[in-house]
């Protein structure tokens, strides 16, 4: 209504409309740039640079009280022929193999579960989210007296079943990681639930009618008009639930702290004791490098799904 | 599911099919009741073993300790006490680990909701040159496992004297790429007459960011504002790198390192752990309905 009335008006005075147009975009260039400043010198100073640093850190000896001194590929060298990086490597490759798949096909079951209408259906949504939210370093104290051989009753109600580890969950070298894993899903699963259920929600109701009527069942109406429509969210979560394995630290730091015999000792775990605890800057920046490469190739293919999201839309 | 059938009469033929298929589905009605107590069953029993640890946790800080390492194990406690609670704030610095907790997470929460924000706003709304590079660099950073840049972070905010303080956790939090990147997304799809008219009418950049579209991006703002919070709120290493001492870490970090030295006093721990997560669910279950729908509606869709 306003722009009709202003239109005519703005069309007034053609002759001296190139200058203050062009005014116009180099003050707001210039105000865009100062809505950006704290952001960009923030993100320079604590991520930019640090990153930087940390390459180069990696081709050094530092290690807080000696100065830096280059030592080109050595850290790389080295690790190659590490058992304890290679350990930490395995046990990160396996923790993310097990966990990011049973991770989205438990989510995805009980975002289809709960996008049914019964009662009692808000309480499971919020008990099944309410894990995301807390902290899992405070939340895991609990997982460890649970598994507790003395105390827990986790443990106990397993050995009422007749499973009874030899040396208690935590500290079986057979089972810790296990116990870790369950934590790890047990954590995130409700929130790409979450995900799953937003995008069951954007499903027309007609496709399943449609699909109803030409006689589908409920495992071919699964098949082939669900899955097909959730593929958007399958990926998203596998990608995020994928590079959030290869950072787990939490609960292996407070159930383990990476034992017994390093078997769960991840390479987070092990950047933090080789950085924090031996106090070889150097060495563990090379570690954390390997991490980024990783966590680098995956992203990639998350973002050229969001992209490529963005153009469709 | 029949009161969709009398809304299109338009065909017959349809007509017919749906009768023939309402009157194969009326047949099960008792079968299909059953699956849905079933269905309601099964989802409230996997509630309830999801919040197992939390319920434990919640019993078990109002145990005695005797009854805590008594065997059999049980969930529901014998006897009630309130001792954990009392000697909570005596055993552990905990009051001072607390505020230490809100001020990180809060301040980190106001402020990276302030500057993301705006980076967003010039991003989303200023047309600009370099608005691409930008772009590119916060999907860069997006990407980046922050425990690559712990080492040098610490070695630098050492360097100037900043570890164990709370200025130190905070600064390198105050924005944040996700924050910026999820913020960018949700104003992009904001419809622009508003700001245009405002525009127009010659209002200052600033006043359109902060009158028109902050309060628009409301649901958006929650969703972050949440996600920041207990982000913060929870994390373990940053502030276990950062702090050498229970006095000067957060509440996870600060129950790590108790549970590491007295790993043995349960129902402490537990009633520490219960007081520490609080807030956060408090906070969930108090904008949970925006939250589900800033989820619904934003970038994670």
């Amino acid at each position: 209504m306003t722009t009709t009335a202003e239109r005519p008006a703005a069309q007034l005075p053609p002759p001296p409309r190139r200058r203050p147009a062009l005014r116009v975009s180099a003050r707001r260039s210039l105000t865009a740039w100062l809505f950006l400043t704290p952001t960009l010198l923030i993100l320079v100073a604590f991520t930019v640079y640090p990153m930087v640093q940390a390459l180069y850190l990696s081709f050094t000896d530092y290690n807080l009280i000696r100065a830096a001194e280059w030592v080109g590929l050595d850290n790389y060298t080295e690790l190659l022929s590490d058992g304890s990086f290679w350990n930490a490597f395995g046990n990160t490759v396996l923790y993310a193999l097990v966990v990011t798949p049973v991770t989205v096909v438990l989510a995805l079951a009980f975002a289809l579960m709960l996008n049914q209408a019964f009662r009692g259906r808000a309480f499971a949504r919020t008990a099944i989210f309410l894990p995301f939210i807390v902290s899992l370093g405070i939340i895991a104290i609990a997982w460890a007296f649970l598994l507790d051989p003395n105390i827990g009753l986790i443990s106990h109600w397993l050995s009422l079943v007749g499973i009874v580890p030899e040396q208690g969950w935590l500290s079986d070298p057979r089972y810790a990681m296990a116990a870790v894993m369950i934590v790890g899903v047990w954590k995130n699963v409700g929130f790409y639930m979450v995900i799953y259920l937003a995008g069951l929600q954007s499903i027309p109701v007609d496709m399943y009618e449609a699909a109803r009527l030409d006689g589908a069942g409920v495992l071919q109406r699964f098949r082939n008009v669900t899955l097909p429509l959730l593929s958007n969210q399958t990926l998203l979560v596998s990608v995020l639930a994928l590079i959030a394995t290869l950072q787990a630290f939490d609960q292996i730091y407070v159930m383990t702290r990476g034992g017994p015999f390093f078997r769960t000792e991840t390479l987070v775990m092990l950047v933090y004791r080789e950085g924090f605890q031996e106090l070889r800057f150097g060495y563990a920046s090379a570690i954390s490098f390997v991490l980024v490469i990783f966590v680098f190739i995956l992203s990639m293919v998350q973002f050229g799904y969001l992209r490529r999201k963005q153009v469709t839309y | 599911m029949t009161t969709t059938k009398p809304v299109r009469p338009g065909k017959p033929a349809v007509g017919g099919a749906a009768t023939t298929a309402s009157a194969r589905r009326r047949r099960p009605v008792n079968t299909h009741r059953a699956a849905t107590w079933l269905l309601a069953i099964t989802s409230v029993a996997i509630g309830l073993l999801m919040l197992l640890p939390i319920i434990w946790m919640v019993f078990t800080a109002f145990k005695p300790e005797s009854d805590i390492v008594s065997a059999p194990p049980t969930l529901w406690p014998r006897e009630l006490t309130l001792e954990h609670f009392v000697e909570v704030w005596d055993r552990i610095p905990f009051a001072r680990l607390y505020v230490n907790t809100i001020v990180f997470a809060g301040s980190v929460t106001i402020i990276s909701l302030l500057f993301d924000s705006m980076a967003a706003y010039a991003l989303a709304r200023l047309p600009f040159k370099g608005r691409a590079v930008v772009m590119v660099l916060i999907l860069l950073l997006l990407m980046l496992p922050f425990q690559v840049t712990l080492i040098p972070l610490y070695d630098m905010l050492n360097g100037m004297g900043l570890t164990n303080t709370l200025p130190g956790l905070i600064i390198p939090r105050m924005t944040n790429a996700f924050g910026i990147f999820f913020l960018t997304q949700f104003f992009l799809s904001l419809p622009k007459d508003l700001e245009e008219a405002a525009r127009v009418d010659g209002a200052s950049e600033w006043r359109i960011y902060w009158g028109i579209i902050l309060p628009l991006s409301r649901p958006a703002l929650l969703t972050l504002g949440l996600f920041h919070f207990q982000y913060n709120w929870n994390d373990l290493l940053w502030p276990l790198v950062m702090s050498s001492s229970v006095e000067t870490s957060t509440l996870p970090a600060g129950l790590a390192l108790f549970m590491g030295q007295h790993v043995v006093e349960y129902g402490l721990l537990m009633a520490g752990s219960l007081l520490a997560m609080l807030p956060v669910i408090l906070f969930f279950l108090l904008i949970q309905r925006s939250f589900v729908a800033g989820i619904a509606t934003t970038g994670l869709k």
